[in-house]
């Protein structure tokens, strides 16, 4: 059940669990309960909205950044990840397979702001071997939503 | 004494009563604001990897005629398709043809197997279409009444009362357009049980067999020696989102085929080009997008129907297709004069469940493959107009 429902949320987090319970058939307090637990254990980490902050007029700069590491003995890679993950700046971090290690997305308001966090801080890292700094240009797809206006096409009112 | 003008129009055409429902549907076309119940397809567009596939058809230039029968590539592929849901061969050179839509399935089948004065029996109410394809044919359409009681699945008893030696075969299309009814498979059986006695065709609309909830879906040509006897009309509108595409097809024996090929050449030389490239795509590699766009029609039927049942309008639970089809008796309004006022007072439309049949009176159609938002807003809409109605 937990499965059915974490899609509906993952769509929508503002379904109420009474209203989960009518789409999936099952009683609301199990709903709820089962809510409550995803919660507690960390399957649900948390309830966001998605921002096309362009369109607040408060456009930010994202930037993709490849970092190649050196792996540390007995920790591997997650020390070294750490130490980036902790910056409020590093939005998102992942360990990847191929030419480099990590992959870190920054957001910050400004180019400078971006730029300043990659050469005062994670390039300066220890075990950090080198970064590639990628700008994003445009933002067409965010979590699966796309950004871009485009006209809904209409479906006739009545058919029979 | 002067010859007696003859119509312009033919008799068999002016036999077909115009929809009593044009009116209604100008007017919800005028209207801003509406939300609409009054859909019979998906609020999906087709999905993207089959809509991809038909452009780069386009690209690399695939804008000829096919095959009369349609794609060599696509009656393999609906071959292999048929037997892997159903275990049913089809001969993809003789027992196959592509059509546009189930809509031309049904205007060959009956033309393909009907002499003037055939009778076609049916379940009433029943998809608008069925009746005024057989009559073009030159048949009589023998309507069956079924009700709410019995799930709206016609019975083989009512059937066998109204057999003839007219009778020359039996319409069926379930899961049901307006009803959401699914037949049972023990049902069904009955039925083909009197199209063996009386050596009947069943012609079987299969265009929401993909759309049911919680039970099982059965196709008449799957059940013992029922095969060759019966029209099967599948199609990709209502499964694959694919209904501006007009994509359908019929399996059934060569002779019937071959007689349905002769009108569908004369008529209509091939199913769209484009249309047949995006549905071979959507048979190799659509069932995942199926099994989802039914997880969450499924969301929202309970939400729907659980809804409707709420605010006073009891409905009867739809096991297939995205339709529910509630009751309004306690309004104490007919179906039309129901739609029409909820459509001005409220901004909602819904289709009058007589615009299927005289059995569909006193019952309205709504959809709910439209988004939860909407379904919600309509459904508090329809409540302070049932509570203003209440008889």
């Amino acid at each position: 059940m937990i499965k059915e429902i974490l899609k509906i949320l993952e769509n929508d987090a503002r379904t109420t669990p009474a209203k989960i319970a009518t789409m999936t058939g099952k009683p609301a307090a199990e709903v709820a309960k089962a809510i409550k637990k995803a919660e507690k254990d960390g399957t649900i980490l948390k309830y966001k909205t998605i921002v096309n902050w362009e369109k607040a007029g408060n456009p930010q700069v994202s930037a993709l950044i490849e970092v190649r590491v050196a792996p540390q003995r007995d920790v591997g890679f997650d020390s070294l990840a750490e130490r980036i993950y902790r910056f409020p700046e590093a939005r998102s971090v992942y360990l990847l397979s191929g030419t480099y290690d990590l992959l870190v997305l920054v957001t910050a308001k400004t180019m400078q702001e971006a730029a300043s966090f990659v050469t005062r801080k994670l390039a300066l890292i220890e075990g950090v071997q080198g970064t590639t700094t990628h700008f994003m240009l445009k933002k067409y797809k965010e979590d699966g939503e796309i950004l871009a206006d485009g006209g809904e096409t209409k479906r006739q009112p009545v058919i029979l | 004494m002067p010859r007696k003008k003859p119509g312009i129009t033919s008799k068999r055409v002016n036999q077909i009563a115009p929809s009593g429902i044009r009116r209604f549907f100008d007017l919800v076309a005028s209207m801003e604001g509406v939300i609409s119940l009054g859909v019979g397809e998906p609020d999906f567009p087709t999905p993207w990897h089959i809509r991809e596939a038909a452009i780069y058809s386009v690209e690399k230039g695939y804008t000829m005629y096919t095959s009369n029968l349609g794609m060599p590539e696509l009656r393999q592929e609906l071959a292999k398709y048929l037997k892997k849901e159903y275990k049913l061969d089809y001969d993809p050179e003789t027992e196959l043809l592509v059509t546009v839509g189930v809509s031309e399935g049904v205007d060959l089948a009956t033309r393909a197997i009907l002499d003037p004065g055939d009778e076609v029996i049916m379940a009433d109410p029943g998809y608008v279409s069925y009746s005024s394809c057989v009559v073009l044919a030159g048949g009589k359409a023998v309507m069956v009444p079924t009700s709410e009681k019995s799930n709206f699945e016609l019975s083989a008893d009512d059937i066998e009362k109204r057999v003839t030696d007219k009778t020359k075969a039996i319409l069926i299309g379930y899961p049901a357009n307006p009803t959401g009814a699914v037949m049972s498979r023990d049902k069904l059986e009955k039925i083909a049980g009197v199209a063996r006695r009386h050596g009947l065709i069943i012609i079987s609309d299969e265009i929401y067999s993909s759309l049911v909830y919680g039970v099982e879906h059965t196709c008449a040509a799957t059940l013992p020696r029922m095969k060759d006897s019966t029209v099967l009309l599948g199609g990709f509108s209502k499964a694959y989102a694919m209904t501006g595409w007009r994509i359908g097809y019929a399996a059934s024996n060569k002779d019937i085929i071959g007689a349905m090929f002769k009108v569908h050449q004369y008529t209509i030389m091939c199913a769209p080009t484009m249309g047949q490239v995006a549905a071979i795509e959507a048979l190799k590699s659509g069932d995942d997008s199926v099994n989802e766009m039914v997880a969450d029609y499924n969301r929202r039927r309970r939400f729907m129907v659980r809804g409707l049942n709420k605010i006073g309008l009891p409905c009867f639970e739809p096991k297939g297709a995205f339709y529910a089809f509630p009751s309004i008796k306690a309004t104490g309004l007919s179906s039309n004069e129901f739609a029409e006022k909820l459509l001005i007072e409220e901004k909602v439309a819904v289709i009058p469940g007589s615009a299927f049949g005289q059995c569909g009176e006193g019952y309205i159609r709504c959809c709910y493959a439209t988004s939860l938002a909407d379904i919600e807003e309509a459904l508090a809409r329809m409540g302070r107009f049932v509570g203003r109605h209440k008889g």
